[in-house]
C-alpha cells in the first residue's frame, strides 16, 4: 500500500546555539502514504525533527530530499506548548489561518474557504464554537481546533507534534479516527507521540529518537527489538548496542555508576 | 465656565496645545497597534529596554549636532540597533537569562546616556531628553511623526496576517514558507516609532501611548480586530483628556497624558469584562 520514498533524510543534524545538539546524524525515509509514529523521551529531538520536516528549521548539516525534487505541501500541527493559547482570536479565525500558506497577505478569504473551515469544525465536533475566543477552550477542544485547521489545509503530508496531549480517551479515539481516515486517503502522516499503546495499535511504522535515530521501520519489529517496549521507561532508552548485549538494562547502568 | 471654555477653547486659543494634540493623536494611531503586538509577544520588558537604548545615541547626537530632528533620529536609531545586537549576542552566547540581559542593557543605556549628556549639557537638556516636551513640537517634529505613522500603518497592513500568526503560532508561520520579513519589519517600525514618540514624551515615557492603551483594550475584548482600534481609541481619548487636565490643573503635559493612559489601564484591569480583577474575584469566590 505504501509507495515510493517521499521524504529522505541523510545524516541530518541540528544544533541550537553552539552547544545543544538536538539531532545527530539522523537518516531515514518516509514513504508516500505511510503512517509513522515518532517516539523518544523528552528532549530527544522529536519536535526538532518535525520542524526540519516542516521547513521551520534548516538542518545544521545533512540533507533532506523530496520525491520529484519538489517539497510537497505539508500541514503542520505544532506542539501545544509552542502556541500562545490566549491570543485574542476566535476558533474560526484559527482554522482560517490554515489558508495563510495559500493566500498570503493579499488574497482575501473566500466563501469556499469558510465552507471548508466550517466543515472541518463539524468533523471535530466544534461546530457550535466557531465564534468562541480560543482562550475559552479546554486543552482537548484546543487540540480539536488544531486538527480542524489541519483538515482545512487538505495537504498531502501531515505533521503532528503530540496531538493527543491533554486529550481525554474519548476525544483521542475520535481524533485517531480522523488520522486513520487521512491515512486511508493516501496522505503521508508523521506523528510525534508518547503513548506506546496507541503506537502499537495504530501506527504501522515508527522512528525512535534519542538525539540519534535509534531505529526506524515496522513498529512490530521495533517492539521485537525492544527499541519500543512497555517494560522500560522511555526515559531510559539505551543505544542499540546496549540492547543487543541483552543485559537487564537498569542493572547494567547501576554497575557502571 | 462653559463646556466650551473647558474642552474646546484651550485648543482653539493656544497653538502649542493644538500641536501637542496633533502629536499625541499621530503617536496614538501609529503606536497603539504596535504596542498590542508587543504585549501579545510578552515583550513589554524588551520594549522598555529598547526605548531606553535610544538615550545614549540621542545624547551623542545632541552633543555633536544639537537638538535637530534628523540628528536625534539617526542617533536614536543607531543606538537602538546596537542595543538589539547586544541583546541577541548576550542572550545567545553568554550565560545570562533574557530578563537579566534586558535589565542590564536598560540600566547601561539610561546611565551612559545621562553621563554623556552631563559632559556638556545643562540640566534642562537632560530633563528634555528624559521627559520630552510635548508642548514644544515644531513643524519638523510633527512632519516626522506623521511620516512615521503613515509608514507604520502601511507596513502593518502589509504584514498583518503574518504578524498575528507570529504571535499565536510562530512555527506555523515559518512552516508556511511565507512572511519571512515579518518580524524584522515589525521591529524596524517599532524602533522608528520609539524615536518619534521619544521627541514628545522622552525616553522615560515614550512607551506610554504605545503599550498602556492596548493593555487596557485587552480587558474589554478578546478579538484582535476589535482590540486594535479600541487601543487607538483609548490612546486618543487619554491624549485629549490628559492635555486638558494638564492645561487646567497646570501640570506637566506629557506625564499627565501618560498618567491618564495608566489610569485607564488600571481601571480596565479592575473592572473590564475580560480577565479583570473583578472577574477573577467573582470566580475565586464562587
Ligand atoms: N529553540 C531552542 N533553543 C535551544 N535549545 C533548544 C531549542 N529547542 C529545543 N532545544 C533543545 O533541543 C533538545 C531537543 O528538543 P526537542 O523540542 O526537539 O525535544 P522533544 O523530543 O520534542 O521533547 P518533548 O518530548 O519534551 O517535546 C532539547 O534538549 C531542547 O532543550
Ligand atoms: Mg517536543
Amino acid at each position: 500500500m505504501d509507495g515510493e520514498p517521499l521524504i529522505t533524510l541523510r545524516e541530518v543534524s541540528v544544533t541550537y546555539g553552539s552547544r545543544v545538539r538536538a539531532l545527530q546524524s539522523v537518516s531515514g525515509v518516509f514513504r508516500a502514504g505511510s503512517l509513522t509514529a515518532v517516539a523518544g523521551p523528552n528532549g530527544s529531538g522529536k519536535s526538532t525533527l518535525l520542524k526540519v520536516l516542516a521547513g521551520v528549521l534548516r538542518p545544521t548539516s545533512g540533507t533532506m530530499t523530496f520525491a520529484g525534487g519538489v517539497r510537497p505541501v505539508m500541514a503542520y500541527l505544532p506542539q501545544l506548548a509552542h502556541l500562545q493559547r490566549d491570543f485574542p482570536l476566535s476558533v474560526e479565525d484559527v482554522v482560517l489561518t490554515g489558508f495563510y500558506p495559500e493566500l498570503g497577505e493579499r488574497r482575501g478569504v473566500q466563501n469556499r474557504h469558510r465552507v471548508r473551515a466550517r466543515k472541518a469544525l463539524r468533523a471535530v465536533g466544534l461546530e457550535g464554537r466557531a465564534d468562541r475566543p480560543i482562550a475559552d477552550l479546554s486543552g482537548g477542544e484546543f487540540q480539536r481546533m488544531l486538527f480542524a485547521r489541519v483538515m482545512a489545509q487538505d495537504a498531502p503530508v501531515i505533521l503532528l507534534d503530540e496531538p493527543f496531549t491533554a486529550v481525554d480517551a474519548v476525544t483521542t479515539s475520535r481524533l485517531i479516527q480522523l488520522l486513520l481516515a487521512w491515512h486511508r486517503e493516501g496522505r503521508t502522516v508523521i506523528c510525534v507521540l508518547h503513548d506506546l499503546l496507541l503506537i502499537k495499535k495504530y501506527f504501522p511504522e515508527s522512528m525512535v529518537l534519542q538525539g540519534k535515530c535509534l531505529g526506524s521501520g515496522h513498529t512490530h519489529r521495533l517492539f521485537e527489538q525492544k527499541l519500543l517496549s512497555f517494560d522500560l521507561d522511555m526515559a531510559e532508552l539505551r543505544s542499540p548496542e546496549d540492547v543487543r548485549a541483552d543485559h537487564p538494562p537498569s542493572a547494567k547502568h547501576r554497575h557502571d555508576s | 465656565m462653559t463646556l466650551d471654555d473647558t474642552l474646546i477653547a484651550p485648543f482653539t486659543h493656544f497653538a502649542f496645545l493644538r500641536r501637542a494634540l496633533v502629536a499625541c493623536i499621530v503617536l496614538s494611531v501609529s503606536g497603539a497597534p504596535l504596542g498590542f503586538f508587543m504585549n501579545q509577544r510578552r515583550m513589554a520588558l524588551v520594549s522598555d529596554a529598547m526605548s531606553h537604548a535610544i538615550l545614549p545615541g540621542v545624547a551623542v547626537a545632541f552633543l555633536v549636532a544639537g537638538a535637530g530632528v534628523l540628528s536625534l533620529t539617526i542617533g536614536g536609531l543607531i543606538a537602538g540597533v546596537v542595543m538589539a545586537l547586544a541583546a541577541v549576542a548576550l542572550s545567545r552566547y553568554a550565560h545570562l537569562r533574557e530578563d537579566a540581559v534586558f535589565t542590564l542593557l536598560f540600566l547601561l543605556s539610561l546611565t551612559s546616556g545621562i553621563v554623556l549628556l552631563s559632559l556638556k549639557g545643562s540640566n534642562l537638556d537632560l530633563l528634555r531628553l528624559l521627559f520630552g516636551d510635548v508642548l514644544a513640537m515644531d513643524d519638523a517634529s510633527l512632519i516626522f511623526m506623521t511620516g512615521v505613522a503613515v509608514v507604520t500603518l502601511h507596513t502593518l497592513a502589509l504584514i498583518y496576517r503574518g504578524l498575528i500568526l507570529d504571535g499565536f503560532d510562530p512555527d506555523f508561520l515559518r512552516a508556511s514558507g511565507r512572511g519571512r520579513g515579518t518580524r524584522l519589519l515589525f521591529f524596524a517600525v517599532f524602533m522608528i516609532n520609539l524615536v518619534a514618540a521619544f521627541q514628545a514624551l522622552g525616553t522615560l515615557m515614550a512607551l506610554g501611548l504605545m503599550l498602556l492603551p492596548s493593555l487596557a483594550a485587552g480587558f474589554w475584548t478578546r478579538r484582535v480586530n476589535v482590540a486594535l482600534p479600541l487601543g487607538i481609541l483609548i490612546a486618543v481619548g487619554s491624549s485629549i483628556a490628559g492635555l486638558l487636565i494638564s492645561f487646567h490643573a497646570n501640570t506637566p503635559a506629557g506625564p499627565t497624558v501618560v498618567l491618564v493612559c495608566g489610569s485607564m489601564c488600571l481601571a480596565s484591569a479592575l473592572v473590564g469584562p475580560e480577565g479583570s480583577a473583578r472577574i477573577g474575584l467573582r470566580r475565586g469566590g464562587a
